[in-house]
């Protein structure tokens, strides 16, 4: 990376070393921003375990259970934390697992991802952009709740997770987690595990490369799944308040680590933001990498040497240009010889209908029919000339905004 | 919601540590919907910012425009502290001046506080030596272009690189001869030029041959002029974020700008302390004090405090401005007009 250069020593004190604090103020100016997706069941608690990862009140109704397609509902907030000031979106979805064909049910979900790939890609490859301003809402984390039937993972659990493992960050956690005894826990998280290795699904690890963190995060990584209760109301013991759910038998305390793992989860989510959205920028990468190839562009031309972009759009230009002069020529060949055909099968019956027996009137009269239908049948070539013509006309000028226009509206 | 425990936000602000030379920034109004109820780790994000950046360091490219004697390199070598100009590389103070305007960049890695910096200077020797001057900027503006150019090229690739290396002129600090009187047309030309692709931050140099009078007086002359010709110096009024920067540019801007510097890499002994500074019959003129130039304050300013803007300011506004002007005239392809937000450009 530094070929060529040479390392030099400082005499004396120069002052870069406060460059990370000119970059972290202006950060904390500009403000951060992260995006959560909760893909569960309807009423497996995903709101509960929201409000109380971040330990607040996110206003929102309960869902029914029949909508007849799976919907995706997004929710930004803004929290602050000391000069942190942090833009949350929150994306649930909605009707998941509720219908009796569930085939398509992660369909709306990773057409969502993508969507919001596509959005960055787009105003990438705008002229004019503003890529400092844009507010970035690729999702980071991937909060998949598995039903904590204590036994293993469903086919739309397996089916829905391969389909978004090389888009986005998955964690499973397992949601309401406190009807699972202690002991079925563990024998129920073994089993999620190896299901999920035998199956390829590559869910994410938290990183283990820096030695400050390496250890708690490999002793974080065999929690997983994590198994999560939240609640949104809150119960008073001794003279505070908690979240918690009061049953019965005794309260289940969220963020009592005894309890549930709800606060792992918060501190693993905190303490590797950056690396999941680092994460997440490599997912763009190959998802604009794979969107830019479909459309035809390449580093390397023909000949094995470098292409620019230039080359490449006035290349697809022509390319698209001798296309439509091929069809033009196509349709024109075509009308000319429908028009031919037409002109020898009206002869043929003028032909057949003269008889020498016909009146002068009567000869007249055919005729004069013949003719209208000549007429027709031409005013009808005319009409299709004239629609082909403004067909060609709208073409062009979609050509025109097509060679230019985004990868969207070439979908 | 309920209130914030107070305890609770006196031991919030404990855990962040504040930013060494600016005072912490002041607290937004809450947002929509919210307020957080105990200690959350949100902002554990600045620590991870600190440590990433510390591990992939931090590029810099200066590049330094003025007639030969002048004193860059020395002045470059005494803001870093080392021996960085291309003069220290080999090369001696008798080699001959070139027939035309040269382009030499140098790269250096140095660190500080864990903290790595590679830094390039560029040095453009036969600047405005020539007998005939005219359109001397433009390899310079070349050379700016080129690097945006190589910028651009490794954006759009498909298979990108996960850190494009940077190249591109974050400062360019232009010298200005202190004849005491005012600008020469060479400086106004170069200034009007350049002032629109990169970031120029003026200053005058050897300014020891100048007494405190002169030196007022010809700063506010060099301010009227830059004024009145349109000139657009570092840092730029339009790119003032908040009311803050504002301020504190505005003060630079009116009063602090031009610097009038004087380099030295050579120490003397004054008052038991070991300074840089020229020694002269008359005295030590001590480079660091602020009574005697204001290289302290120039250093202060590209290295101490917007080090970090300069390259924002280069990537976000020069850099875009260019790569808005070259994907308009494509090669061939008709120019695209911005129309309604359905519409919108794109280079494919």
């Amino acid at each position: 990376q530094n070929v060529g250069c040479r390392t030099l020593s400082l005499s004396a004190h120069v002052g870069f070393d406060s460059l990370p604090d000119q970059l972290i103020r202006k950060s904390i100016k500009h403000g951060f921003c992260f995006n959560i997706l909760c893909i569960g069941e309807t009423g497996i608690g995903k709101s509960a375990l929201v409000s109380s990862l971040f330990n607040t009140d996110f206003e929102d109704s309960p869902s029914t259970h029949f909508l007849s397609s799976v919907r995706l509902r997004a929710q930004t907030f803004e929290l602050q934390e000391s000069n942190v000031l942090l833009k949350l979106t929150v994306v649930k979805t909605v009707g998941f697992g509720d219908q009796m064909n569930k085939a398509d049910s992660y369909q709306p979900i990773v057409d969502y991802v993508d969507a919001q790939f596509e959005a960055y890609l787009e105003e990438e490859l705008k002229v004019i952009r503003s890529l400092f301003s844009y507010h970035d809402t690729r999702i980071h984390v991937c909060l998949y709740f598995i039903s904590p039937t204590g036994r293993s993972l469903k086919t739309i659990d397996l089916l829905t997770m391969r389909s978004l493992d090389s888009k986005v960050n998955i964690i499973p956690v397992i949601g309401k987690a406190d009807s699972i005894s202690k002991t079925e826990l563990q024998e129920f998280k073994k089993k999620i595990m190896s299901e999920l290795t035998s199956n390829g699904i590559r869910i994410y690890q938290f990183p283990t490369d820096d030695e400050t963190v390496s250890e708690i995060n490999t002793i974080t990584n065999g929690y997983l799944p994590f198994a999560v209760v939240g609640s949104m109301e809150k119960v008073k013991i001794g003279n505070k308040m908690v979240r918690a759910r009061q049953y019965p038998w005794g309260i289940v305390k969220v963020e009592n680590e005894n309890h549930c793992d709800t606060i792992k989860l918060r501190r693993m989510l905190c303490t590797n933001m950056e690396d999941l959205k680092e994460k997440t920028r490599a997912y763009y990468e190959s998802y604009r990498r794979c969107r830019l190839e479909k459309l035809g562009c390449r580093d390397i031309g023909p000949e094995n040497k470098p292409v620019s972009l230039q080359e490449v759009i006035e290349a697809k230009r022509l390319e698209f240009c001798l296309e439509v002069e091929r069809k033009e020529e196509e349709i024109w060949q075509r009308f000319v010889q429908r028009v031919k055909e037409k002109a020898a099968m009206l002869e043929e019956a003028e032909q057949q209908a003269s008889m020498p027996v016909l009146t002068e009137f009567e000869h007249l009269t055919l005729m004069h029919q013949e003719g209208e239908l000549k007429f027709g049948e031409e005013k009808l070539l005319e009409d299709e000339k004239a629609q082909f013509v403004e067909k060609k006309g709208v073409t062009e000028s979609i050509q025109s905004q097509v060679s230019v226009s985004s990868p969207v509206s070439l979908k | 919601a309920g209130p914030v425990d107070s305890k609770n936000e006196a031991a919030m602000s404990e855990l962040v540590p504040e930013p060494r030379q600016k005072p912490v920034v002041p607290m937004k109004p809450m947002g929509i919907n919210t307020s957080l109820l105990g200690y959350i780790g949100i902002d554990t994000i600045i620590e991870q910012m600190r440590k990433k950046t510390m591990k992939t360091g931090f590029d810099f490219n200066i590049m330094v425009v003025g007639q030969s004697g002048l004193g860059k390199s020395t002045l470059v070598n005494t803001l870093f502290k080392s021996q960085v100009s291309r003069k220290s590389s080999g090369w001696n103070r008798e080699e001959k001046i070139p027939k035309t305007v040269e382009i030499k960049a140098i790269g250096h890695v140095i660190e500080e506080g864990g903290v790595k910096m590679k830094l390039t200077v560029i040095d453009t020797p036969g600047f405005g030596d020539q007998i005939n001057n005219e359109n001397c900027w433009e390899p310079i503006e070349k050379y700016i272009n080129e690097q945006y150019e190589k910028f651009l090229k490794e954006e759009v690739n498909i298979a990108r690189k996960k850190r494009i290396p940077d190249t591109r002129v974050h400062c360019c600090l232009y010298f200005i001869s202190p004849t005491g009187h005012s600008l020469r047309p060479l400086d106004l030309e170069f200034m009007k030029h350049l002032s629109k692709v990169v970031n120029i931050i003026p200053v005058i140099a050897k300014a020891d041959t100048m007494t405190l009078e002169e030196k007022t007086e010809f700063k506010q002359r060099v301010r009227k002029e830059l004024e009145v010709n349109g000139i657009e110096f570092y840092p730029q009024k339009e790119f003032d974020e908040d009311l803050e920067d504002k301020t504190e540019n505005d003060k630079i801007r009116q009063e602090s700008m031009p610097f009038a510097v004087v380099g030295s890499d050579k120490e003397y002994q004054v008052n038991g302390k070991r300074v840089l500074g020229r020694k002269t019959p008359w005295g030590i003129i001590e480079v660091e004090n602020l009574n005697h130039c204001e290289f302290a304050l120039l250093r202060d300013f590209v290295i101490r405090t917007h080090l970090q803007d300069l390259k924002e300011v280069t990537h976000n506004i020069h850099y875009e401005t260019y790569r808005a002007k070259r994907l308009n005239d494509n090669g061939g392809l008709p120019p695209m007009t911005v129309e309604t937000e359905e519409n919108h450009e794109s280079n494919l």
